[in-house]
């Protein structure tokens, strides 16, 4: 009979130091806080994808004519033609899209390609705009869109110092980080401190011009037929 | 509850006596981040009182429900939820200046000011009372970014809100714009306050 009477006790004990029960303000907290940015996020995120569509749109003449000759047509009231356009790659069986912007000036002539991508940083994901001249001979510019790494050391791949470095560079040869002096016409100068971040986004453009040469090529082709 | 400090009470200790980065150096790491202007300052204070003011409000909705051992947990989860909504405010919204502010905005998740609020007010005190409480030390906060940045932004630039308020010939000291100037004006700041306080004691 004693033990029949202790049972119950034990159990309740047992009942209330089960983790799962004790945890079950923060599993039902996680679900609505979960539930509410989710909603959050289908609200704001056609906001926010706009805002970058806009910031890339406006950065395609600075990046494939350089800031000088982009401030000449903004005075003269041209602009580039701006077309989207979704290129797949397929490699080893595995399919990827490039989002890239065909830019023509007005009279239709090709002035190059604008290609957004984005690759894993030090800190978080680092998302790039590359500009390509229309032969896809040489690199002809960079601007960092979007990137979370580390303030004073990886974030300075954002200033212009840094990223005018990619201007003019062929897309013959891979790129390559280099410490300190970058003699060779394909090498890249590290940002001091952050080795990571510069080989990430050396790695991205690498990768890119790799996928999309080829493919954008192509394209330009037939398009002029 | 009677040696416990009224709503209103909380709510002016929060501006000056209990101030946040000037008495309790809470919050320094933005502090000293986001101040070479006041345009990013404000915005910085904004987005801090509005997760402190959520996080408060609904962790002392919450209070009688808490687990002791597992109040961490909860209190970091509501932060990490307003720090997201804030933060994803602000890139739909003032996209320029979410840019700027980078990553200074989701590290608000681990801002000291906010968990340390939750813990000594929020937790187990009633709801008007923290909300209070947040809106003192939320203004409280606003003030400390907004004197650094003040300080910084006239010697720096030569101009306040992005309007010129020193003469031209003004040469603008690079290094308050930089992360020195940050720590020296800080620290003069910290200095006079102290300085202030001690004189009115004796």
């Amino acid at each position: 009979m004693a033990e029949t009477e202790k049972d119950p006790a034990e159990m309740k004990n047992r009942f209330q130091n089960n983790y799962i029960l004790q945890a079950w303000l923060c599993i039902s907290l996680a679900l609505i806080f979960g539930i509410s940015l989710a909603a959050v996020q289908a609200a704001l995120g056609p906001v926010i994808i706009e805002n970058k569509l806009n910031e890339t749109k406006e950065k395609v003449p600075e990046l494939l004519l350089g800031t000088e000759a982009a401030e000449k047509m903004a005075a003269a009231n041209q602009a580039f033609k701006i077309t989207p356009r979704s290129i797949v790659v397929e490699k080893n069986g595995i399919q990827k899209f490039y989002s890239v912007f065909e830019a023509r000036f007005e009279g239709g002539r090709l002035g190059g390609w604008v290609t957004k991508v984005d690759g894993q940083g030090y800190a978080d994901k680092i998302e790039l705009l590359m500009g390509l001249d229309p032969s896809i001979e040489t690199i002809t510019g960079l601007f960092i869109l979007d990137q979370k790494e580390t303030p004073g050391l990886g974030n300075k791949i954002i200033e212009v110092v840094w990223r005018g470095q990619f201007a003019g560079k062929s897309t013959g040869d891979q790129l390559k980080v280099v410490k300190g002096g970058a003699k060779a016409a394909n090498e890249i100068d590290a940002v001091t401190g952050a080795t990571i971040s510069s080989d990430s986004v050396v790695a991205i453009i690498n990768k890119t011009i790799n996928d999309l040469r080829q493919p954008l090529m192509d394209a330009g082709r037939t398009q002029k037929e | 509850m009677a040696d416990q400090p009224t709503p209103l009470e909380r709510f002016i200790r929060g501006i000056l006596p209990e101030n946040p980065v000037y008495r309790q150096l809470l919050g320094l790491c933005p502090t000293l981040a986001v101040t070479n202007s006041m345009k990013a300052a404000i915005t910085m204070a904004a987005a801090v009182a509005f997760v402190l003011l959520c996080a408060n409000t609904v962790t002392s909705l919450i209070r009688n429900l808490l687990k002791p051992h597992l109040r961490i947990v909860v209190f970091t989860l509501t932060i990490a939820t307003f720090v997201t909504i804030a933060d994803r405010m602000l890139a739909a919204y003032m996209y320029q200046m979410s840019k700027t502010l980078g990553p200074y905005i989701p590290l608000i998740i681990v801002n000291c000011l906010i968990i340390c609020r939750c813990e000594v007010c929020a937790s187990k005190q009633p709801v008007f009372t923290a909300i209070s409480d947040a809106t003192g030390q939320s203004l409280g906060y606003g003030l400390a970014l907004a004197s650094v940045a003040g300080v910084r932004e006239i010697l720096g630039t030569g101009m306040f809100f992005g309007f010129r308020v020193l003469p031209a010939t003004w040469p603008d000291w690079a290094v308050m714009v930089l992360p020195p100037g940050a720590f020296i004006t800080l620290g003069l700041l910290l200095g006079a306050v102290n300085w202030y306080s001690g004189r009115g004691a004796k």
